[in-house]
């Protein structure tokens, strides 16, 4: 394998209960029942969560798997891109959130 | 497999019917469905048809006869659906529409809106008329829109036809077309700008309704969801990009069985510009003639009741998810 990632191997995300196949089944029956329908919120907001939670979490069999899910849901680009927003302004966010505890040991280490 | 355009046996759509015990025999031959010319002023990157300006082929004014003659003889038939390419572009197109609406029959034209604003790729005349010929005829409007922004519109349609496709809309909705209480009828087709399934229907139409209405100051009657077909220019682009076997692979997994009981050519016959016989416009394009007589002006319908319909693996894509026909998704 010349790379980690193949976008090939999303087709296999099926094989991960190769050697737990009780445990992944329960995962996929919960995967399917939160993503599979609407609810309280609807697939396509349920797609646009997982959009922006795939780029925060940087995997890309799930940014290609929620581009198509995205469109299959009736989002458009720009919904799509403003979801990537969310999730770089909740990562800035909680970067410089920390500069609190920075600033509270600066205040316990200067003078 | 009915001379499918793919041989391979996974997609082997009658060997798919056969494992889940599904018969999808013909049901009626509520609508004839005619195919008046290839001749397009447009060049859509999906077309099923390969229509384009550069197109010639039309239906002669004697086939157009015998399809009136069918009509006449068979008021079963109820609904007379138009298309092509841009049925408005072939000459005897409004002779057509006049000679069917004094049958009776209701009348269906698959209007690519931009027609109406381009000139005659032939001729160079205006069509600005129709949607005024269509009021007066009571024509329902079929028009496709492949998304209520531009974005998705001009990547499959070409540049700045959505922006035209908002002015033949306004043109039609001043005729009355999509108004509450007129009547007449305006439906709008969304189809995928790409190789993946369709949203919900209703979904999107509730998108449609709001977005064209609250931007644009548009209204419609009911919007048609349609899955791309994997055939001619769409399957050239598929094969192209590397796609072709992803995207049957998730017609395939999405197959289902009620939108399958729910196929169109169950209940319609469509006619190709020769006056030759399809059991869809999709098998006409693949040139899958029904099994039945070889011009229209021979049909007999108690025998076309009877026939086996054609399938290919194409049809995967009629009986994907919520479904595909002319009027939508079929569950």
């Amino acid at each position: 394998m010349s790379t980690y990632y193949e976008a090939e191997d999303l087709k296999k995300f099926g094989e991960i209960g190769r050697h737990a196949k009780p445990l992944a089944d329960e995962f996929f029956r919960y995967y399917g029942l939160v993503t599979g329908q609407d609810g309280a919120l609807t697939r396509r907001e349920k797609a646009l969560i997982a959009l922006a939670i795939a780029h925060s979490e940087k995997c890309a069999y799930c940014i290609d798997a929620y581009s198509t899910a995205c469109l299959e849901t009736g989002a458009n680009p720009e919904q799509m891109a403003e979801a990537v927003h969310v999730a770089a302004v909740m990562r800035a966010g909680v970067t410089l959130a920390h500069a609190i505890q920075m600033n509270n040991h600066l205040d316990k280490l200067v003078l | 497999m009915s001379g499918a355009a793919d041989p391979s046996p996974r997609y082997d759509f009658e060997a798919l019917l056969a494992a889940r015990c599904l018969a999808l025999p013909p049901r009626s031959v509520g609508t004839l469905q005619l195919n008046l010319t290839k001749l397009c002023n447009q060049a859509c990157r999906h077309c099923h048809v390969d229509a384009s300006p550069a197109r010639r082929e039309r239906m002669s004014r004697e086939t157009i006869d015998d399809c009136l003659e069918v009509l006449a003889r068979y008021p079963e038939i109820r609904t007379l659906d138009l298309t092509g390419g841009a049925p408005e572009l072939h000459p005897d197109f409004e002779y057509l529409v006049v000679a069917a609406a004094a049958l009776g029959r209701q009348l269906m034209v698959r209007h690519n809106l931009t027609v109406q604003l381009d000139p005659h790729p032939l001729t160079g005349a205006s069509l600005a008329h129709l949607p005024t010929f269509f009021a007066r005829h009571r024509v329902e409007v079929v028009s496709s829109l492949p998304y209520h922004q531009a974005y998705f519109t001009d990547s499959q349609r070409g540049a700045g036809v959505f922006d035209k496709s908002l002015e033949a809309l306004r043109r039609l909705n001043a005729q009355g077309y999509g108004q509450p209480g007129s009547g007449l009828v305006l439906n709008l087709v969304y189809n995928p700008v790409g190789p993946y399934l369709p949203a919900a229907q209703a979904s999107l139409e509730a998108d449609y309704r709001r977005e064209l209405r609250e931007r644009h100051g548009l209204q419609f009657n009911r919007l048609f969801t349609i899955t791309n077909m994997p055939i001619h220019r769409f399957r050239l682009h598929l094969e192209k990009s590397g796609q072709y076997a992803a995207y049957m692979d998730k017609l395939l997994a999405a197959f289902n069985p009620a939108a399958a009981e729910g196929v169109m050519c169950r209940d319609l016959l469509s006619v190709d510009w020769n006056g030759a016989v399809y059991d869809c416009d999709f098998n006409q394009q693949l040139g899958l003639r029904a099994e039945m007589p070889l011009h229209i002006r021979e049909l007999d319908l108690a025998a076309a009741l009877r026939r086996r319909i054609r399938f290919g693996d194409h049809c995967l894509g009629c009986t994907a998810g919520a479904g595909s026909s002319c009027g939508g998704a079929t569950t």
